[in-house]
């Protein structure tokens, strides 16, 4: 199967001056790990072990980094590599309805406006935002705003998503209702995605793959392949197999902190 | 709905209250003024009462209102092309660096010299006519609105440039997408502080020649010791401010709601 991306031996120092408590901070150290194609993988690992900078820097945002990336088999250093990517933070302009918002990325590379508003009737169906079209955001729920801006992510053209945190600021419910959403909607278009958490069960529930990270500097100190068919189901939490994978995680995540 | 309905109510009334409590003040201040005046037999051309100055603004109406379309126009024309110059200044400055190192600190050190000394200077270099005293408004108005912008712009929100960036919008991309529509709610409370400088600008600029305006009109009053006349003027002045004010609270609120800022 063909690998979307491809990392190896990356290390990262941070020197800026937020963070900065000395000579810099070793933000990732060694991470090697490779996604395939339409494979959903998860990034697990304590807050601050470097998840989010990984993200930038495969995004090509970042090139303060040493080791190297391939993105779709190319150097995001060199080239500009279009992705989806994705933040906590739905950042939908509130000036703009729902329908501009999300026909950002379009707008941007200067792609036919008209067109693309009839293309994407049926995602604005399948994304739940119907009828909302002409709402401005603040007019929106929770839940909406964070698919309105995951269907934005969508259109940006990369055949790699990159997801960083997206639910984290839902309260559990509606988190819960995202991912079953989520899931469902992968499991049609099948895009490759890259989903950092800290959250143990949705890196499960969603995943092929679970890469687990240490705390600073940052490195993945292991893989687990989560082996639940598709499509997904709630259900599957109460499976024994669930608890084994989540204990695997655990001992995982446990056993970085006692390198420590 | 329903229950922005009803808080919408609450705002209601709560701006009822608002409306209510500082006219009760003005009214008991200017009531209170009126009796001082009577009880202390105090002298018109020392404190003229509220009485008195309401007779003069209708005594002089025709002279206030021919010098008050004078001042109108100075301060109008000055706001104007204050509010252009800002707004052009405001965006050099918000977005290259070196036009804001370059700029802010001349822009800085204009608004301490004193209005005083620089009215006399144009009236020598510009002469007494119209001119003189818009540029006297332009200086007075340009700061708030260039700087209040430059600032407004300067707020970057870190994850939308992000998000931005990873779309593949540059830099003069996102500052029109992104730091232009949400600077617009520091521009325009620069441009209300600018309107109500503008009447008071026009007036200091014909305080040191002018033929007409309420400038002339005042040291007028001052010199034949028409206290009352002058009190009138301030009012028209103060009066003339807020309405200025007051317009620009209107546009904000139009364009802001339209493109929905809260």
């Amino acid at each position: 199967m063909e690998k979307k991306i491809i990392i190896s031996n990356l290390s990262m120092v941070y020197t800026g001056p937020e963070e900065d408590d000395g000579s810099g901070l070793g933000v990732l150290s060694g991470v090697s790990f490779e996604v395939y194609d339409n494979e959903f993988v998860s990034l697990l690992g304590p807050s601050g072990c470097g998840k989010s900078t990984l993200l930038r820097l495969i995004a090509g945002l970042e090139q303060d980094y040493e080791g190297e990336i391939l993105l779709c088999g190319e150097n995001p250093r060199h080239k500009r590599i279009p992705v989806c990517y994705m933040l906590q933070k739905d950042c939908l302009m509130p000036w703009r309805t729902m329908l501009s918002n999300v026909l950002l990325p379009i707008e941007i590379r200067k792609g036919d406006l008209e067109k693309a508003c009839e293309e994407i009737k049926p995602l604005i169906q399948e994304f739940g935002l119907q009828g909302f079209e002409n709402y401005k955001p603040r007019q929106l729920s929770g839940g909406m705003r964070q698919r309105a801006a995951l269907l934005r992510t969508y259109l940006m053209d990369g055949e790699v998503m990159l997801l960083d945190e997206p639910f984290a600021a839902l309260d559990e419910i509606t988190r819960m209702q995202m991912q079953d959403w989520l899931i469902s909607v992968w499991e049609k278009h099948r895009k490759t995605v890259l989903f950092v958490t800290h959250d143990i069960d949705e890196a499960i529930f969603l995943s092929d793959r679970v890469l687990v990270m240490s705390g600073r500097p940052g490195t993945v100190t292991g893989s687990v392949q989560i082996d639940f068919g598709r499509p997904r189901v709630r259900d599957m939490i109460l499976a024994p197999r669930f608890s084994e994978y989540k204990k695997e995680i655990l001992d995982l995540l446990g056993r970085t902190k006692a390198d420590l | 709905m329903k229950k922005s309905e009803s808080t919408g109510q609450q705002n209601k009334r709560g701006r009822l209250r608002d409306g209510i409590v500082p006219a009760v003040i003005m009214t008991s201040v200017v009531l209170l003024w009126q009796l001082t005046v009577g009880i202390f037999e105090i002298e018109t051309f020392i404190l003229p009462g509220p009485v008195d100055i309401i007779r003069a603004l209708y005594s002089e109406r025709a002279l206030l209102l021919t010098h008050s379309l004078v001042t109108l126009g100075e301060a109008l024309a000055g706001f104007a092309t204050a509010v252009i110059l800002g707004i052009c200044f405001g965006l050099l400055m918000g977005y290259f660096r070196w036009a804001r190192a370059a700029l802010y600190p001349i822009f800085v050190v204009s608004q301490t010299i004193p209005l005083i000394v620089l009215a006399p200077l144009f009236a020598i270099w510009f002469g007494f006519g119209f001119l003189p005293k818009v540029i006297i408004v332009v200086l007075v108005c340009f700061f708030p609105v260039a700087v209040t912008f430059t600032q407004d712009l300067l707020k970057i929100d870190e994850d939308m440039e992000f998000i931005l960036r990873v779309m593949g919008a540059g830099r003069w991309k996102s500052f029109v997408l992104a730091r232009i529509p949400r600077a617009l709610p520091g521009l325009f409370s620069g441009l209300k502080i600018a309107a109500t400088y503008s009447i008071m600008g026009a007036v200091i600029s014909e305080w040191i020649g002018a033929k007409e305006g309420l400038g002339i009109f005042m040291t007028r009053a001052m010199t034949s010791f028409r206290t009352a006349a002058l009190f009138a003027d301030v009012v028209l002045i103060v009066v003339l401010s807020l309405i200025l004010y007051k317009l620009i609270e209107l546009v904000e609120k139009k364009i802001l709601n339209h493109i929905d800022f809260v």
